[in-house]
C-alpha cells in the first residue's frame, strides 16, 4: 500500500458503514492503538543536518530501520533527537520515500553509495520508482561490467595446482602469461605469415628463359615452395592438435569458429598428398588451394581488432542484411529501366535484364567502368536517377555499423534488444510483485492468526483451554510482525469477507477449489463432506478428533467428526468452508455442527494454531441456536484464527 | 486593431507552414501547444468553520487535511482519483463501481469533485455522528437515485458492486446469483409491508431491530 494512499484508511474504513446494514453476520473487532498517541514531530540529525517529520510518516514502512523500532538504538538522549553518522544528501531521497512513497533515485549519486545507504536503513532498492528505475539499472550494470573486467584481470594471476592440461590452455589463450606462451605465440604467427607470403609469391612470374614464356615461381622452384608449405602444415597441424588436447571441452573447442579455421586451412595439404597426378581432380584440387588464403584468418587469434571486427559484422548482421535486400530490390528495378529505355538505340551493350545488372551495381555504388553506358536521353536520366539513390542506398546503413564497431569496441557487448527485453520483463513482473504483494499480505496474515488480539478482548469461559502465557506470547510475536496499519486494513479486507460471507484466497488454492467445485456437484451436505479423499492428514484433523472435550453446551460431539476439512488445503482455511456455506443451506445438523465448535486450541506445533470462539448468530436464528449462546450478548464474534 | 493583429498572425503561421513544408523541416511536434486548463484550485474553509461544522477537534482536522492534501494536491478529488485510491485497499478484486457509489454519497452537491469539506462531513457522520445519522448514509448510499426508496434493482447494483470488490479468488467460489441472493435475504429482513421498495423508515427500524447491525455500527468509531 502507498504511503500516502494510508492516510486515507481511515476514510476507507469509515466507508465500510455502507456494507453494515448488508452484512448478515457480525463483523470481526477492529484492533485498537494500544498506546494511542499524539501524532509527534521527531528529529533526524544526519551528519549535522536535522530533518524532521512526523512521526506517523515513518511509521508507513515498519520494515525498515526507521520504522521499526531499530531506530532506538540511535536515540540520543541529550538531544532528544536520533542521530545517523550517514551522508545527508542520499538521506533525503530515504526520507522522501517515507513522505510520498516513491523512491527515486538521484542521477549524481554514485551507485554503490547509494546502494550502501539503502541497505544499512532497510529498504529494497527494487521499489525504486519508475522514473529512476531504468537509470538505476543501467548504472549497476555498468558498475558490475566494470569490477567484472577487474577481476578478470586480475584473473592472470597463477592459480596453484592447475593440472598441465590446464596451463596449456591458459598459455594458448593468454600469451602473456609466460615465456613459452609468448614464444610460442609468436612463432607461430610468424609462419602464419610466411604461409600467406608464400603462397602470394608462388603467382609471381618469376624472370624466364628468354625464350620460354614467364612461369610463375611456384612452377620455377616448386621444390622449395612444397617444403615451405609442408614446414607450415607442420606448425599448424602441431599447434590445432595441442589446442585440442588442451581445450576444456573439446566438443566446443571443435565447433569454434577458429578452429574450423584452423582446419580448413591445413586440409587443402593433406588432400593435395593423398590424392594423386589424377587428371580429372587436379582441377578441383587447384581449387582447393584458394582455400590456403584463409591461413590469414588465423590472424584474428593474434589481433584483438580483427575480432572485434568480427563481432561488429556478426552483431550487425541485420542491418548488413537490410543492405544487401534494399541494393537488391534497386538493382533490379534500375535493370529493368535501363533495359527498356536502352532497347530502341542500336548497338547497345544493354543485351538483356541481367546484362544491365552489371551496369547498374557499377553505377549504383559509384563506380562507374565505363563498359557500359547508355546512349538514348531516357537512358541517361535514369542513369543518372540510378547513381543518385545507389549513394543514398549504401550511404544509409554505414553510419549504423561505425556506431556499433564503436559500441563493442568501448566494451558495452550487451546487445541493445536484449536489454529492453529484459528491462521490460522486470518490470512487468515487478508490477506483478506488488499488486499481489499487498493481497498475499493479508492472505498470509489470515494464516498467521492475526486476530489473536481481538482473542484477548473477548474473555469467554470458552477460553479456559487457552493458557494465559500462550496468548499473551503470540500477541507479542505478531505485534511485532504487522503494524497497526496493516491490521486495520486486514480487519477492513475482513469486514468485507464477512458482508459477502466469502473469502479471499489465493490464486492456486482458488484454482484448485474451482476445480473441484466443478466435479463435484454440490459440497453443502456435511457427511459428503467428510468423506471426501484426498485429505492430507494435517493438524486440523487431529485437532477435531482430540477435542471432543466436554464443552458446556456440547449436545452432539459426533457432529464434530464431520467437520474434517474439505479440501487438501495446507492453510486450513477449510473449517470456515463449514461454517460459511451453512448459512446458505439451512440444515439442522450444519447449525449443531457450528454451535458446538469447540474451545479454542492452541497446537504448540508450529504447524497449526487455530481457534474459533464463540457462536455466530445465524441468520436464521433457530431457538435451538439461540439456547447456545454463550454469555454476553455483547461480544459474539466468529473470530476464526487459522494458521500455518 | 486586434482583427489587424489577428490577420497578421494568421497570415505569418501560414507563410511559416509553407516553408516548413517546402524546406521539408523534420520536426513534425507541433509547435503550438493547446493552452493547458488551469489547475483547479481549491482552498477549504477555515479551520473554525469546519471545526463547528464537524465533530472533529482541531488535531483531527489538521491530520485529515493533511492526508487529503498529499493525495490531491489541487484540493479536490474528482471521481478517477477517488476510484484510484479505494482500489488500493482492495487489490484482489475492482472496487470502481462501489467507489463510484461512495463517490456519489460523499458528493453531496453533486458537481463531481468531492471538496475537503465535503470528505469531511461524510466522515464526521460516519465516525462521530449518531446511529440514526449513520442509517441515514447509509441509506443515501443505497438508494442511488436518491429518490428515497431502494427498490431491489438499486441493491442489486450496489451488491454487486460489493461482490467486485471481493475479486475472482474467493472461497468458495463466487456463483453469479450469489449477489441476487443476498440481496432477496436483505429485502426478505427490510421490507416489512412486502411493496417491493425499502423505505428510510423501514430501512431504520428493521436496522434497529437487527443486533449486529447495531453493534456493527460502533465499529469504526476509534479510527481516527
Amino acid at each position: 500500500m502507498a504511503a500516502g494512499v494510508a492516510a486515507w484508511l481511515p476514510f476507507a474504513r469509515a466507508a465500510a458503514i455502507g456494507w453494515m446494514p448488508v452484512a448478515n453476520l457480525p463483523m470481526p473487532v477492529a484492533p485498537t492503538e494500544k498506546n494511542k498517541r499524539q501524532d509527534e514531530l521527531i528529529i533526524l540529525n544526519v551528519s549535522g543536518r536535522r530533518f524532521q517529520t512526523w512521526r506517523n510518516t515513518l511509521d508507513r514502512y515498519p520494515d525498515t530501520l526507521l520504522g521499526s523500532s531499530e531506530k532506538e538504538f540511535f536515540y540520543n538522549e541529550e538531544t532528544k533527537e536520533y542521530f545517523f553518522d550517514r551522508d545527508p544528501d542520499v538521506f533525503r531521497s530515504v526520507l522522501n520515500f517515507y513522505r510520498t512513497g516513491k523512491l527515486h533515485y538521484p542521477r549524481y549519486e554514485c551507485i554503490s553509495s547509494y546502494d550502501e545507504e539503502l541497505a544499512f536503513f532497510g529498504i529494497v532498492p527494487e521499489i525504486i520508482g519508475d522514473c529512476c528505475y531504468e537509470e538505476y539499472k543501467d548504472r549497476k550494470r555498468e558498475n558490475a561490467e566494470r569490477l567484472m573486467d577487474d577481476q578478470e584481470d586480475n584473473k592472470d594471476a597463477k592459480l596453484p595446482n592447475m593440472t598441465f592440461r590446464e596451463t596449456m590452455w591458459r598459455a594458448f589463450e593468454n600469451p602473456h602469461t609466460s615465456t613459452m606462451a609468448l614464444v610460442f605465440y609468436y612463432v607461430t604467427g610468424f609462419f602464419i605469415a610466411v604461409s600467406v607470403i608464400t603462397n602470394v609469391v608462388e603467382t609471381v612470374p618469376c624472370g624466364s628463359a628468354p625464350n620460354q614464356k614467364e612461369v610463375p615461381c611456384g612452377e620455377r622452384y616448386t621444390v622449395a615452395f612444397f617444403c615451405m608449405d609442408t614446414a607450415c602444415v607442420m606448425i599448424f597441424t602441431v599447434e590445432y592438435l595441442m589446442r585440442l588436447f588442451a581445450a576444456p571441452s573439446r566438443y566446443r573447442f571443435m565447433r569454434s569458429v577458429m578452429s574450423i579455421i584452423d582446419v580448413v586451412a591445413i586440409l587443402p595439404y593433406y588432400i593435395g598428398l593423398v590424392m594423386t597426378d589424377n587428371e580429372d581432380v587436379s582441377g578441383a584440387f587447384v581449387t582447393l588451394r584458394v582455400f590456403r588464403v584463409f591461413r590469414i584468418f588465423k590472424f584474428s587469434r593474434h589481433s584483438q581488432g580483427l575480432r572485434i571486427l568480427g563481432y561488429t559484422l556478426k552483431s550487425c548482421a541485420s542491418e548488413l542484411g537490410f543492405l544487401l535486400f534494399s541494393l537488391t530490390m534497386a538493382i533490379i528495378i534500375f535493370a529493368t529501366v535501363m533495359f527498356y529505355a536502352e532497347k530502341g538505340s542500336s548497338s547497345s551493350k544493354f543485351t538483356s535484364i541481367p546484362a544491365s545488372f552489371w551496369y547498374t551495381i557499377v553505377t549504383m555504388t559509384t563506380l562507374g567502368y565505363g563498359d557500359m553506358v547508355p546512349k538514348t536521353i531516357a537512358g541517361k536520366i535514369f542513369g543518372s536517377i540510378c547513381s543518385l539513390s545507389g549513394v543514398l542506398v549504401i550511404a544509409l546503413p554505414v553510419p549504423v555499423i561505425v556506431s556499433n564497431f564503436s559500441r563493442i569496441y568501448h566494451q558495452n557487448q550487451r546487445a541493445d534488444k536484449r536489454r529492453a527485453q529484459k528491462v521490460q520483463k522486470a518490470r512487468l513482473a515487478r508490477i506483478r510483485i506488488s499488486k499481489t504483494g499487498s493481497s498475499s499480505a493479508f492472505l498470509h496474515s489470515k494464516r498467521n492468526g492475526l486476530f489473536n488480539e481481538a482473542l484477548e478482548l473477548t474473555q469467554l469461559p470458552y477460553k479456559m483451554n487457552l493458557s494465559d502465557q500462550n496468548s499473551t506470547e503470540d500477541e507479542q510475536r505478531l505485534s511485532k510482525s504487522t503494524s497497526l496499519l496493516e491490521s486495520q486494513h486486514h480487519h477492513l479486507l475482513h469486514c468485507l469477507e464477512k458482508t459477502t460471507n466469502h473469502e479471499f484466497v489465493d490464486e492456486q488454492y482458488y484454482q484448485q477449489s474451482y476445480l473441484e467445485a466443478g466435479l463435484q456437484n454440490y459440497p453443502s451436505r456435511s457427511p459428503s463432506l467428510s468423506s471426501q479423499d484426498g485429505v492430507t492428514g494435517t493438524c486440523c484433523t487431529r485437532r477435531s478428533k482430540k477435542h471432543h472435550t466436554p464443552l458446556p453446551n456440547a449436545s452432539a460431539p459426533a457432529h464434530m467428526q464431520p467437520l474434517t476439512h474439505t479440501h487438501t488445503h495446507p492453510q486450513g482455511l477449510q473449517e470456515l468452508s463449514t461454517i460459511h456455506i451453512q448459512p446458505l443451506s439451512t440444515s439442522r445438523s450444519s447449525l449443531n455442527m457450528r454451535v458446538d465448535e469447540p474451545a479454542p486450541l492452541n497446537c504448540q506445533s508450529s504447524q497449526i494454531t487455530t481457534a474459533i470462539i464463540s457462536i455466530p448468530t445465524p441468520p436464521v436464528t433457530t431457538p435451538e441456536g439461540d439456547a447456545h449462546l454463550p454469555a454476553g450478548p455483547t461480544h459474539q464474534n466468529v473470530v476464526k484464527v487459522s494458521a500455518l | 486593431m486586434s482583427c489587424r493583429k489577428r490577420c497578421k498572425r494568421e497570415i505569418f503561421r501560414f507563410a511559416q507552414y509553407l516553408f516548413r513544408l517546402i524546406t521539408g523541416s523534420l520536426n513534425t511536434d507541433s509547435v503550438e501547444d493547446e493552452l493547458e486548463l488551469s489547475a483547479v484550485r481549491h482552498r477549504p474553509e477555515g479551520l473554525e468553520q469546519l471545526e463547528a461544522q464537524t465533530r472533529f477537534s482541531r488535531k483531527e482536522l489538521q491530520i485529515l487535511y493533511r492526508g487529503f492534501k498529499n493525495e490531491c494536491p489541487s484540493g479536490v478529488v474528482n471521481e478517477e482519483t477517488f476510484k484510484d485510491i479505494y482500489s488500493q485497499f482492495f487489490p484482489q478484486g475492482d472496487a470502481s463501481t462501489y467507489a463510484h457509489f461512495l463517490f456519489n454519497a460523499f458528493d453531496t452537491d453533486h458537481n463531481g469533485s468531492v471538496s475537503f469539506e465535503d470528505f469531511v462531513m461524510g466522515l464526521s457522520i460516519l465516525l462521530r455522528g449518531t446511529v440514526q445519522e449513520k442509517l441515514n448514509w447509509a441509506f443515501n448510499l443505497y438508494d442511488i437515485n436518491k429518490d428515497g426508496y431502494i427498490t431491489k434493482e438499486e441493491m442489486l447494483d450496489i451488491m454487486k458492486a460489493i461482490y467486485d470488490m471481493m475479486g475472482k479468488c474467493t472461497y468458495p467460489v463466487l456463483k453469479e446469483e450469489t449477489p441476487r441472493q443476498h440481496v432477496e435475504v436483505f429485502f426478505q429482513k427490510m421490507d416489512k409491508n412486502k411493496d417491493g421498495v425499502v423505505t428510510i423508515d423501514e430501512f431504520i427500524d428493521c436496522c434497529q431491530n437487527d443486533e449486529n447491525i447495531m453493534r456493527s455500527m460502533h465499529l469504526f468509531e476509534n479510527v481516527l
